[in-house]
């Protein structure tokens, strides 16, 4: 088991370099191809991906270090101290012992949806937020779980994860967008055509216009897939690490059926923030994705693995069927 | 003239090599004691603290309960214990901390029965905080047995154990874990 656990831990942190390496290689590839596509110039092309590298890093480098304090802005949280919220600082101050972590600055969100969510960049610089909906409907033992999943993801470093591939993954959305909606623009009013009478590239040019269109459209999409995936695989690792702290699998496991039971909504997460936290905030069906396009797993299939942690049976089907509508 | 002089050399630099790894030895030694030192004294502010607490919930809780002084009195009794094995090491420290531990229970299992109790503000909070330390020490307990088990194992492999012999490394006591924390409290409800 435990062997298990570090191996799945290293993968995890060899499945992220790798990732960012990828992304980072198609907004590359893109940024040559738009560039090399539209001009015909080798030089050109450098430029673009150069330019495509840079505005990309710089965006990271603001996300790196501004972005927990802007999603924390975002989501209208404060920062408490033990005066404030003692049991909330108690817990959080036993979860860091068991990690082995520095303690991390705590924040309340004042909503009666019942929520959590960790950010940073470090463990050194993490914040964990909590709402005040979940101080008041979670015991003790419950939110010593969702603590414990939220130290996991400081833990794992899953929160610089967070931070710096979703700037990327935003990077080559906006780039693909900003060079389909020109290319879309141009054609028509016949700027396209004056610049491949000119260009010396012909065919070859024709040929990486074409992929640079392609690109353009699947890029995005295929970044943002690989993000959720690993985004998904992270939510498991973050409960079995939660597990590995508390050394108690029903608590985690109460909480998350609470949460995702309680039929309140978080008025301040949005589509930007939704992945960051513990339960989807997002309630309505329609608005939020499923399968491929999610950012959480489903709630039944993590309480059964946690319930599969200390011999417990599955959920029921009518267990499940009471839970399964709010995946 | 010159091969004397290169056997001074090669001498030289035997014991140089030789100075150095006995240095790198004893440094490995004092930091990994460092680290159960420093592992020792999480655990033991949080002793200190449960110590400190555990006088302002007797005096919280005695005048409610009239007919369970003896709760008080093993509880009482069983921190004067634990503070006088404070000084005698994790060992018997563990011992009298479970005792305590126990005991502490036993009065919580009690505090149930008096709606007043459960209800006073004072009391909760004093609860709460004897809750946290005491998961503090649970949870700092692994860390320092992890350190003490990493220290002891190379203070008794060779080399090292030549130089810990020679400098008084000696091994260190474990912070056991209470085997009473799994059984049930038994509570005499009158």
């Amino acid at each position: 088991m435990a062997s298990t656990f570090y191996s799945l831990q290293g993968a995890n942190r060899r499945n992220s370099l790798l990732l960012m390496l990828s992304v980072a290689l198609i907004l590359g590839v893109l940024g040559f191809a738009i560039g090399y596509g539209s001009t015909g110039q080798l030089t050109a092309a450098m430029f673009v991906t150069t330019a495509a590298v840079i505005v990309a890093g710089f965006l990271s480098l603001i996300s790196y270090y501004r972005g927990d304090s802007m999603v924390l802005a975002a989501s209208k949280a404060r920062q408490v101290t033990e005066a404030d919220a003692p049991q909330l600082m108690n817990v959080v101050r036993e979860m860091a012992i068991a990690a082995n972590l520095p303690m991390p600055k705590v924040y309340v969100i004042d909503d009666s949806a019942p929520n959590a969510f960790a950010t940073g960049r470090d463990p050194e610089h993490a914040s964990i937020a909590v709402t005040t909906g979940l101080l008041e409907k979670l015991n003790r033992e419950e939110l010593q779980g969702v603590i414990g999943h939220e130290l996991g993801h400081v833990g794992n470093y899953d929160i610089r994860f967070a931070l710096l591939v979703g700037v990327l993954v935003g990077s080559i959305a906006l780039m693909a967008d900003v060079f389909l909606r020109w290319t879309w623009w141009g054609g028509l009013g016949g700027r396209g055509r004056s610049r491949s009478d000119r260009g010396g590239g012909g065919a070859g040019q024709a040929i990486i216009f074409v992929v640079a269109i392609v690109l353009a459209i699947l890029a995005p999409l295929f970044a943002r897939l690989v993000q959720l995936a690993v985004s998904r695989q992270r939510e498991y690792l973050a409960d079995a690490t939660a597990v590995e702290f508390t050394r108690n699998p029903a608590g985690l496991e109460r909480a998350l059926a609470k949460i995702a039971g309680d039929t309140e909504v978080l008025e301040v997460a949005n589509r930007a923030t939704q992945h960051l936290y513990i339960v989807n905030p997002i309630k309505k069906f329609e608005e939020r994705s499923k399968g491929m396009f999610s950012t959480h797993p489903p709630i039944v299939e993590r309480i059964n693995r946690l319930r599969s942690l200390h011999g417990g049976a599955p959920l029921t089907s009518t267990e499940a069927g009471s839970l399964a509508n709010l995946d | 003239m010159s091969g004397t002089l290169i056997v001074v050399l090669v001498l030289v630099a035997i014991v140089v090599v030789v100075a150095l790894v006995l240095i790198g030895i004893y440094n490995g030694l004092v930091q990994r004691r460092l680290r159960v030192d420093e592992a020792w004294a999480q655990i033991d502010v949080q002793l200190k603290r449960r110590h400190d607490l555990i006088p302002n919930l007797v005096n919280a809780v005695k005048d409610y309960m009239g007919f369970e002084q003896e709760v008080l009195t093993q509880v009482t009794e069983a921190r004067a214990n634990a503070v006088a094995a404070g000084a005698q090491g994790p060992q018997q420290a563990a011992a009298a901390e479970n005792q305590l531990t126990g005991a502490l229970r036993s009065l919580f299992a009690v505090v149930e029965n008096y709606p007043d109790l459960k209800a006073n503000q004072n009391v909760l909070s004093l609860q709460e905080e004897l809750t946290t330390t005491e998961n503090q020490i649970s949870f700092s307990r692994q860390h320092y047995n992890a350190t003490v088990y990493e220290y002891n194992s190379s203070t008794a492999t060779f080399p090292n154990v030549v130089l810990a012999g020679m400098f008084g490394f000696r091994p260190r006591e474990f912070f056991e874990a209470e085997p009473e924390a799994m059984e049930v409290p038994t509570v005499s409800l009158r």
